[in-house]
Parts: C-alpha cells; structure tokens; sequence
C-alpha cells in the first residue's frame, strides 16, 4: 500500500555475470556490495514508485480527514480554473505519505539534545509530521469549538475557514496544547500544494488537474521538438508516469 | 616438461608474445590454433557459468525437451574430460557420441561441429588438454522421461543428423568458403537462428531464417532485405560481429553474449569473410506486408505511448543514436515475423554488451512494470509499423508469457 | 571485531566524479584500486529509468537520490557566540551520495576558475594594495590557470561540454566568454539551442553592451563520444536535470563518461553500501596504513593501502581528515591549524520579470541551459572606486518548470487561495527569471571544525558549520544587484522582482552546493592543508581530491575546476609521487 516515497523498498538482486560478493550480514535490507568485471545489471531491474488507490485512511481518523479536506479545499479551492483540493486528493496524498518514511521522519535526523533553534537553523523540534497532524488538527479543532460554537474546522463556512487560516498563517491565533499555529499552517500549505502539484500516482493532482490547469506536460522527456519554437504554446496533454488516457487500450 | 596454462577469460590480449612455452614451437602453434577454435565455438558461452572457472560446467539450459546442464570439459579425470582421448573428442564433436558411447543431445552442436576439419578439432583439443583442470561433479542429464533416454537419440540421429567435414564450393571465392564454414561449422549459428523442427532439429531448408529460443528470437540473418541483414554492408555486419553495434542495432541477449566471447575476438578475415557468406543466402519473405496504417487504434495509442516514453532515447523518428539508441526505423530486428525479442526487451529491458571497440554498454530500462501487456503490443505495433517498417500486428496475448 | 582485508594499492573513498577520475588514472598505470563507497550502486537504465526518472516528489521534493540526514547531519551557526544545532533536514545545500555522487543530480554548469582566482592574494594586492582585502583571509592556491589548463581541457572532453569559447589561445572569439582565461581549444561541442528566456536575457544585456555567451553545459547538445570512447546522446531538455539522475545518458556523470571502462578493469572494485570512518595512520601519524569502513551491516573492515585518496564529498573530505588526525583541525582565535580553514560557500541572489504577453514554456529545460554575463565576476571590472572585491556571474538558466517548486508569482500574491491560483496560472509560463551567482571570500571567523555534542550513527561528532556572508561579500552582491535591476527594467515586463542577499546564512532555503574549503591548497604548510597536487602536507600518502581543496569560491559552480583538479592531482601521482612514493611533493 505504501507509496515509493514512504519507504525505500528491497534492493534488487544483483547477480547475473558481475563478481557479486555479500561482504556481510545477509539479512540487511541492504547489502554491501563489491562490484567489479563489468557494469552490473540485471533483467527486470526497477524500483518504480506504486500507484496509491482510495479507499480508506491509512493515518488519519474521519474527523482529521474531514478536517484536513476542509482545509485543502480552502487553499486550493475548486473554480473555474481547476477542481478542488478535496477532490483533487491532496488528502488522500498526505494521509499515505504520513503513514510512510516521511510521516515518521525516518529519513532526518532526529537525535538529541533538542533545543529551540534559531530561525536560520530550521525545525529543531522533536515532533515528527505524523505527530505534528495529529496535534495540530486537534488544536485546530478544540479552537474551533471553543470560539465557533462549538463547530469543528469542517462544519463553518467558507468565509470563516478562510479567516482563521488567514489568522493561522498570520500567528494571529494561539492554538492550545503550544501548537504553534505559524508553522503548523506552513506545514499543511506544503503538503497541500504537494499533493496537488505532484505525479498524481501519489494520489493527488487527480486527473493530472493542476498540470492541465498551468500548462505544465508532466512526466515528459523529449522537447527537442519544441525547443526553437520561442513564445509559442506547447501543444501536447501532460502525462504521468502512470500514462494519460491517449494510453488507454479500449 | 611442465603444464602450459592458460586462462579462458579472454582478456583479447595477444597470446603469441610474451609466453615462455616449453613445449615445441609445433606444439605451442597448435595450443594457439585450438584457442582460436574455442573462440570461433563460443565453447565458453555453455560450458562456463558465470564467474565460474573456465569450462568447468555451465549453467543449465533450458530446452523444449527440458533441462541439460553443459558438463565440465576441463582435463580433470574424475568430472570432466581428463579421461578422453582425441578420438573420443573427435566422436563426440563428428558423431555425437561420448567417450562411455553414449550419445550426446544436440543441445550439444554436433550437428555443426561435424562440419569441422580435423586439423581443426585436433587444435581444439590439444587447446583443452591446456585448461586448468577443475573438480565440479555436473549431472548432465536432467531430462524427463523418455528424453533421458540417450538411446532415443540414436533414432534423433538418424532422422536429423548428417554427420560429415564442410565441403568446399569450388565456385565461390576462398573467402566465401570461409565464410560458410565458420557459420555452419564452428560457429553453429544456425543453433540459435534456424527453425527447429518438431525434435529440435535444424530445419536444413530454412537455415538461418530465424528462430524463437529460450525467450528470444534469433533473427533471420540472411542476405533478405526485408528482415535479414540484406539491408547491412559487409562492413557493418563486420562492425555489429566485431563491436556489437552498427548503423542498425545493438544486440542483446544471447547475441550480445556471443559477440563478446566470440565474434568480437574473431580475426577481422573471418568475420568478413561471415559478411560475405551471410549476403549471399536467402531465405524467409522478402515481400514487405503493408504497412498497419496510422489511424489504426491500437497505432494511435502505440503512437502515445512511443512518443511518451520512447523517443527521448530512440528519437520521434525512430533513428536512434549511434553506439546508444538502436535505430528502430529500418531495422529488421524490428519487423521480424515474431515480436519475441522486443517484447522481453521492454518488459526486461537489456544491456547492451561491451567491447573494445564499443565500450559504452548502455541499457535499455525495464518498463514491464509500467504497461500492460496492451500498452506494450500496441507500442510494439506501432515501432513495427512505422517510419517505413512494416511487420505483423503484435497481440495482447503474446506479451504476458514473458514477463 | 574488524576483519583485515587484502592490502590495495590505493583506496579511494566515495565513488563521484574525483573518484571515478582518479581510478581510472591510476589503474591505467597498473595499480590495484578499490573504491568505498558509502551509497548505493547506481546505473542509468536502472535506477534514473525513464519511466519515473521525472518524479519530482520524489527526486525534487524528497532526494531519493541525496545523502539523507539520518545517514550523516552537519551542525550549523551563523557565529561563534551561538550554539551550533543540527541541519535536522538538509536544506540550504545537498550532498549526494551513492556512486556518481553529486555529479549524477547536478545542473552541469561547468566553468573554469581563472588565473586571477588561483593567484588571488598577490593579483589583488596588486591592483587594489593590501588594505583593500585586509579583513579577508584570502590566499593563493599555488597553482597557476596556464599549469592546469590542461586539465581543464580534459575534464572538458571527458564530459563532452557544450560552449562557445571566448578565448582560445589569446584570440577572441565572438560569442563566447570574453573575460575567460586563455584555453587551448574549443569545447568539444557547440553550445546547446537556446530556449526563449535566455535568447531575450542574450538581446538585452547586449544592448546594455554587456557580453553575453551560451553557459558550458554538460548537457550535450549533440550526440558525442569521449575520449574513453564511451558514448552520450543528445540532450532532450526533459527539464529534469538537477535533483535528478538523466535517463538517456546526455548529462555528464561518472556513469555516463567513466564507469562503463573503469568497471571493466581487472584491477578496479568498488565497495558500495560501506561508509568509510576514518583513515588509520600509523604511530608517527606521517602515514597512513589505509582506511577503516563498516558496511550496511555493521561489520567492520579494514582495508591496507598504500595510498589513500580523499575523493568524497568537499565537507566529507574535511570531516574525514578531522576524524582521522591529518593534520590540526583550524582554531579561529589563533588562527593556526589548517583543516577547517577557509570554508566557503557561493553568494547568490536572483530577480525575476513579469510579463503579459510571454511565454516562456519553462519545461523546456536543461540544467546548464541558459545564458551568462560575466562582466561582473570575479576581477573582470575595476574594482577600484568600490568598497569590495569579487564579483557575480548573471545567469538566465531556467532549468525547469517542475510545479511544486517552482510557480512564481508576482509580490503580493497571497500563497493560496482562488487569487493565488490566478496568479499561478497568468505567471507560470510568462515569468523569467535570472540570478548572481557570486563568489564567496574567506574569513578568519568562517571555517568547520567538529561539533561537540551531537554525533553520526556511529557515534562520531558531526561536522560544525560556523559561516556567515561576509560584509564584503554582501556589498559585492548588493552592486551586482544594482546592475541585474538594470537589466531587469531593460526587458520592459510588466513588474520585476529584485531579491538581495542579507547578512545570516538561513540553511533551510536551497541555496547553492557548492561548499567549499576546509582543506584548501596552497603553498604554506601554516595555512593550507595540502599542497598543489592536493597532497597532505602532513601525511605524505593522503591526497585530498575535491572543491575542499579551494582557497576560496569564485563567482562560478566548482565542477569544472574540481575535475581538473582531479586530473592535475592524478598526473602528480602517476608522473612524481609513484616514482618515490611517500615522500611530499612539494617541501615544506
């Protein structure tokens, strides 16, 4: 289930003609290596990424869903120039990529002591993204709660969503529990914009919408064609690594 | 006198120099002679697995029939050929009979080895007394019931093999009879691409017409322009057998491991000479088929697909780049009647092999785990019916055998 | 428990550009070499496939393939009264990592430092008298351009550039670089076809009567075969260049000019997956026996050699020989030790026009695609009415149109929202954008050392950043801004942008890779840490091979001029130090 961000998978096996020497361990995930004779390859090598499929939340509850599609469908909101962040699927997008490798900050580091940094030093706080979401939708909804009528962040309008993220953004709003309402909005503007603007293989960007909506052709290689031909549209779809529909068979 | 040496791996270095042989110079000439046999026989390609000592046994090979494992044919007594004389090697190689009289498969290509001079063979196996010898027990027979009976071979034999040396034809040049003879002889090229009847045997009248083996298909390799080499200059047949690319391809697969271990160490004469023989032959259809026309749907979405994914290597139009990209425009790798080897080489993709002259060994990626197998016959499709080439339609249900 | 490994002729650390060169020298003269490497095997078909090689979440956005922090962090301060924490994430730079190194994700920018970078100290107490650079630490690197133009030319021809000389041989050449040195030759290919934005930067800097010229590109505008006789193909301006491995072998690597003969050489293997923790000396600490790794696994090896050669990344090279014991790790307040001096990084700002009635289609793209000025860099232009040294290149090289970094919008535009999609959308293809990439001068108060608290996997202290712009570098950066706001009115757009460079280093925006020092040549045992064969001058069989070698950074990428250093070290090796090995090339 886990998209190719979230986890680096099993290296392939390398074998065929190359002198291939496991110098230990043979249950690493990862072998090192001695390579010499010739180039290494094997048949079938790949290490594509996988297509992610609706279908169920993976890390978020329905309440942090329904929260975090409100809140995608306010930054990206739906209009005449493309669909909405809801149904674009930038939180089905954010929801696998937490569940993953960087959810969990698997990849940085994240050894102590932490001590408040300076701003040109970045994040320096224990919490991981995965830790942040679950945090900082709960705040975000006792806040709601507390000063809306008892509503939570999905159920006010538009214009109200759109206040308190602006507030968000602004640090205007203290969050409870020391959320820290400033960076807790750049983290959702991040992702949001992620999913809505990555290879929609990673579940977001349905339809390639925001590609068709800039202009951008996607997952292409070859614009040699086009080059020489200054101030002038380019005229293919865009394409994703999954293909596009001129791929479709019947 | 102490035991001459040599290693198998064939590192193209120039053996004559530099060898403080002990033996007589008669002798020494003989070992370098048989050498060169050994090359021209591709022996190593089957009797040496990989990263294996040379000729100590192979990896198996998979037949219709079932598994055979290439035994070990180093000189050690107890598993390999220590035991042999030359007249056991000569009746193995002439007559496909091993030295305890039983009979070999033709896995084994005596049927083209018989085609061989006996000084040539004598050469071989003075070469082979010289190889380290190595103790690798290798159980040969791995066939089914009744395959593994070696006395159906004999009735094999009959129906299928003509044993006896190449005879020369007095009315091509010496050159074109070198040609045939390293191509039907020790090259045993028709092993791979000739038409296998039924039994497995090399349909004679259909020699080098092209043949589908071990998930590959061993091009037709006549002189036929539509899909042989008819369309190659002697020249470029000599760059792709010495380098393993050209103007027009860049072999893969078992060809690829042929050209290293074999051709590409061939002296320049005879592979002009191969050149010269392979123009000359004829065979398979020579009437290019109509075109699929473009407006086809399974062209148009083949189109999608190719200029998608594939042009940024092959080019919009198909022609590739020089030691890097083989051209698919043209090509009649391309349009062969079966879509085999390009097939496995989108699903598998496939490294390109490195010689001295052509060292940049290129790969083309695997992209099975991107199209399915209607994406891949409708891109097949198309590569094979356009920019002038034209070939039969590639089906869905071809493709999934191979991945 | 460490196993001891079969003694090596020389043992090279980190597989990238330096060491794919200086392996493939030094094999060509018979010596037995291993490389280790600490990341992955990487191959073109495989891992850069063009069926997701163009995945900008992935490659952009995550860094499959970069050096992840988890791997090695490095600790960061903008002076020495703060307390230095981690680059929890990478941010400000990446180092690559896995074989190929950063010279598989990178643009291909590749230039020539100039005689008056190597000679830097005495040219411009020459021309602008020593109080002029007294508060920098600038020094010359005891090389001269003429003695490595050779090695600039190799390097060149290996990676088969594209370009327009300047200057060959003394003579000018129309439309090329006019301010570059004096080269031998043409590059080997010609320069690459321009898209829109860099064609109109072309026509408008020239009528500002600047010089423009096509950047050197290691993106092939032709197909090409190297020396090596290994073969390229033609750069389809994909637009996924940096960040990302090149799926049809047209931007220069080591997999791509290199590896496809070295790894066919019997007395060549590469160790991958095994991270190099330190280069063993012996008891007098003037040798090195060879070098401790651990692989994946954990174990532990130790490989004998008889020559070690640094090759890994600059900062890595640096910490390496930090961890090691080669030599005394720098002291800011005295001023004495050598390694960690001199660290410097590149000083950079950028502008962008605003059009309506453009379009620039900035997917068409290739990494070193673009144009360049270099009227204002380096000591091109007299500095004498000014209050600085040093200069800009200005480049218009718009290297992608990847949309989650790069949509830019005019000031004011809200960052979400339906206004900030309009915005989006009218600018993503009207917007051109162009940058100084100026040079980054040392400072007794900028340099590494160790950090004393937080430490690697394995327990090793972290490398310690202690760096801000220098103010002479501000007030260079902020004149050649002066000049890009010229420019930038002179493309009549309907607004522009103009983002200066301000004093603390923020290492969590990109800003540049290109770290350099902290192990820099030189001619003074006192105040280099090698010498001008990259020789350490206090262990006579470690060669350090990378940008740490340079005395400061020049307002250019460092790849050029690392290759060549490569070569220039490669040809000391084979023609002077294998005749008497161990012994120092240059006497202290």
């Amino acid at each position: 289930m886990e998209s190719h961000c979230l986890k680096r998978p099993t290296r392939r096996q390398f074998l065929s003609s190359v002198a291939f020497t496991i110098l230990a361990g043979a249950a690493a995930p990862v072998m090192a290596r001695s390579i010499s004779g010739s180039l290494p390859w094997e048949a079938r090598s790949a290490d594509p990424p996988v297509q992610v499929k609706p279908g169920g939340w993976l890390f978020f509850t329905l309440e942090e869903a329904q929260t975090m599609e409100a809140v995608a469908d306010r930054l990206v909101p739906a209009d005449d120039l493309s669909l909405g962040g809801k149904d674009a699927g930038c939180v089905l997008y954010l929801d696998r990529q937490l569940v993953g490798s960087y959810g969990t900050s698997s990849r940085l580091y994240t050894k102590g002591p932490f001590m408040p940094g300076l701003p040109t030093q970045g994040y320096q706080a224990p919490d991981t993204p995965a830790q942040r979401y679950r945090a900082g939708i709960a705040a975000l909804n006792a806040f709601t709660r507390e000063t809306k009528g008892g509503k939570r962040f999905a159920e006010l309008g538009p214009a109200d969503q759109d206040a308190i993220l602006k507030d968000l953004e602004a640090g205007k709003i203290t969050l409870p529990n020391k959320v820290d309402a400033k960076s807790f909005f750049n983290l959702m503007l991040a992702n949001v914009m992620e999913g809505f603007f990555a290879d929609p293989i990673y579940g977001g960007n349905k339809d390639m919408a925001s590609w068709k909506m800039l202009g951008f052709p996607g997952a292409r290689y070859d614009y040699r064609d086009h080059v020489s031909k200054h101030n002038q549209p380019y005229p293919l779809p865009p394409v994703s690594i999954a293909g596009s529909t001129e791929w479709m068979t019947r | 006198m102490s035991r001459i040496v040599f290693s198998l791996t064939l590192a193209a270095t120039a053996l004559s120099a530099g060898l403080a042989f002990a033996q007589a110079p008669d002798q020494a000439d003989e070992i370098i002679r048989g050498r060169y046999q050994a090359i021209l026989g591709d022996c190593s390609a089957c009797h040496t697995a990989p990263g294996a000592k040379p000729l100590s046994g192979g990896l198996p090979l998979e037949t219709p029939f079932g598994q055979i494992i290439p035994p070990n044919i180093t000189p050690d007594k107890a598993t390999g050929i220590g035991n042999w004389t030359e007249a056991d090697f000569r009746n193995a190689l002439k007559n496909g009979i091993g030295n305890d009289g039983k009979r070999l498969y033709p896995a084994m290509p005596y049927p083209a080895y018989t085609r061989m001079t006996d000084r040539d063979i004598g050469n071989l196996w003075s070469y082979l007394r010289t190889v380290d010898p190595v103790f690798n027990p290798v159980e040969s027979n791995q066939l089914p019931f009744p395959f593994n009976i070696r006395l159906s071979m004999m009735g094999w034999n009959m129906l299928n093999f003509t044993p006896g040396e190449f005879q020369p034809d007095p009315s091509k040049s010496a050159e074109w009879n070198r040609g045939a003879y390293i191509v039907q002889g020790p090259g045993h090229c028709g092993t791979c691409h000739s038409p296998k009847t039924a039994l497995g045997a090399d349909k004679t009248s259909q020699a080098l017409d092209g043949a589908s083996l071990q998930g590959w298909y061993a091009p037709n390799i006549t002189g036929n322009n539509y899909i042989g080499i008819g369309g190659w200059s002697e020249d470029e047949i000599v760059q792709y057998l010495k380098t393993g690319t050209n103007a027009h391809t860049i072999a893969s697969g078992p060809m690829a491991e042929a050209i290293q271990a074999s051709t590409s160490l061939m002296a320049d004469a005879d592979v002009h000479a191969i050149a010269t023989y392979l123009k000359s032959t004829e065979g398979g259809p020579t009437q290019k088929p109509q075109p699929i026309p473009a407006s086809d749907a399974r062209m148009k979405v083949g189109a999608a697909i190719y200029h998608d994914t594939c042009s940024a290597c092959h080019g919009g139009d198909g022609k590739g780049a020089s030691q890097l990209f083989p051209a698919l425009a043209g090509s009649s790798i391309v349009q062969q009647p079966s879509a085999e080897t390009l097939t496995r080489l989108v699903l598998q993709g496939s490294q390109a092999v490195h010689t001295p002259a052509a060292k940049t060994t290129p790969a083309m990626p695997s992209l099975g785990w991107k199209l399915s197998d209607e994406q891949v016959a409708a891109v097949l499709t198309y590569v094979r019916n356009s920019w002038g080439n034209a070939a039969p339609s590639v089906g869905a249900s071809d493709i999934g055998a191979q991945r | 428990m460490t196993t001891i490994l079969p003694r090596k002729d020389a043992v090279i650390v980190g597989l990238g550009w330096t060491g794919a060169i200086l392996a493939h020298e030094l094999t060509e003269d018979g010596l037995d070499v291993v490389a280790i490497e600490r990341g992955p095997w990487r191959d073109t078909a495989t891992d850069f496939n063009i069926g997701y090689a163009q995945d900008e979440l992935r490659y952009g956005i995550r860094r499959d393939l970069f050096l992840q922090p988890v791997v090695e962090a490095m600790t960061m301060r903008n002076s020495t009264s703060q307390t230095a924490l981690p680059m929890r994430d990478y941010g400000s730079f990446l180092p690559g990592n896995g074989v190929g190194g950063a010279g598989v994700h990178w643009n291909g920018h590749t230039w020539r430092f100039w005689d008056s970078d190597f000679q830097i100290a005495d040219h411009l107490r020459d021309r602008y008298g020593a109080a002029r650079i007294q508060d920098l630490q600038l020094q010359n690197w005891g090389v001269t351009g003429a003695e490595l133009e050779k090695s600039f030319d190799r390097f060149e021809y290996l990676a088969g550039i594209s370009g327009k000389a300047g200057n060959i041989n003394g003579q000018i050449q129309e439309g090329g670089n006019p301010f570059e040195d004096p080269r031998s030759r043409d590059y080997p290919l010609p320069p690459l076809q321009m898209t829109y934005a860099p064609t109109l930067f072309a026509e408008v800097t020239k009528s500002l009567n600047l010089h423009p010229f096509p950047t050197p590109a290691a993106n092939l505008s032709k197909d090409y075969i190297n020396p090596l006789g290994i073969a390229m193909g033609q750069c389809t301006m994909c637009g996924f260049c940096e960040r990302f491995g090149c799926a049809n072998y047209s931007k220069s690597s080591a997999q791509t000019t290199i590896l496809p003969v070295l790894m066919k050489k019997k007395n060549f293997e590469v160790r991958t997956e095994s991270e190099v923790l330190h280069v063993d000396l012996d008891a007098s600490k003037k040798h090195a026996r060879g070098v401790t790794y651990v692989s994946t696994s954990g174990e532990e090896f130790f490989q004998p050699a008889d020559i070690v050669l640094l090759c890994a990344y600059g900062l890595h090279n640096v910490r390496l020989m930090m961890l090691s014991g080669i030599g005394e790790i720098y002291d800011p307040n005295t001023g004495e030790g050598t390694v960690g001096r001199n660290y410097c990084y590149q000083t950079n700002a950028s502008a962008q026009v605003f059009f309506d009635d453009k379009n620039f289609n900035p997917f068409v793209a290739a990494g070193a695609l673009g144009q360049t000025v270099d009227d204002f860099n380096g000591d091109a232009f007299d500095h004498g009415p000014l209050d600085f040294v040093g200069g800009a290149g200005i480049n218009c090289i718009p290297s992608n149109g990847r949309p989650i970094q790069t949509r830019p919008t005019p000031p004011g535009t809200p960052r979400w929202g339906s206004d900030w999609k309009k915005a989006t959308v009218k600018s993503y293809k009207s917007t051109l954008g162009f940058s100084s990439q100026g040079s980054s001068y040392p400072t007794r108060g900028n340099y590494l050392d160790l950090d004393p608290t937080y430490t690697d996997r394995f327990g090793r202290p972290l490398l310690r950043f202690t760096f801000d712009f220098p103010d002479n570098d501000i007030r260079m950066s902020n004149w050649v801004s002066d000049r890009m706001e010229e420019i930038a009115k002179a493309f009549g757009g309907r607004q522009y942008t103009n983002t200066r460079r301000k004093k603390g280093w923020d290492s969590v925006p990109y800003q540049s890779t290109h770290n350099t020092g902290g192990a820099i040549m030189g001619t003074d045992p006192k105040t280099s840490a090698v010498n001008k064969y990259l020789q350490s001058w206090d262990v006579a069989n470690v060669f350090v091979i990378g940008a740490s070698a340079f005395a400061h950074n020049a307002g250019k990428n460092p790849t050029g001029t690392v290759g060549a250093l490569a070569y220039h070290a490669a040809d000391a090796i084979r023609q002077q130090y294998l005749r008497n090995p161990g012994q120092p090339l240059v006497s202290a």
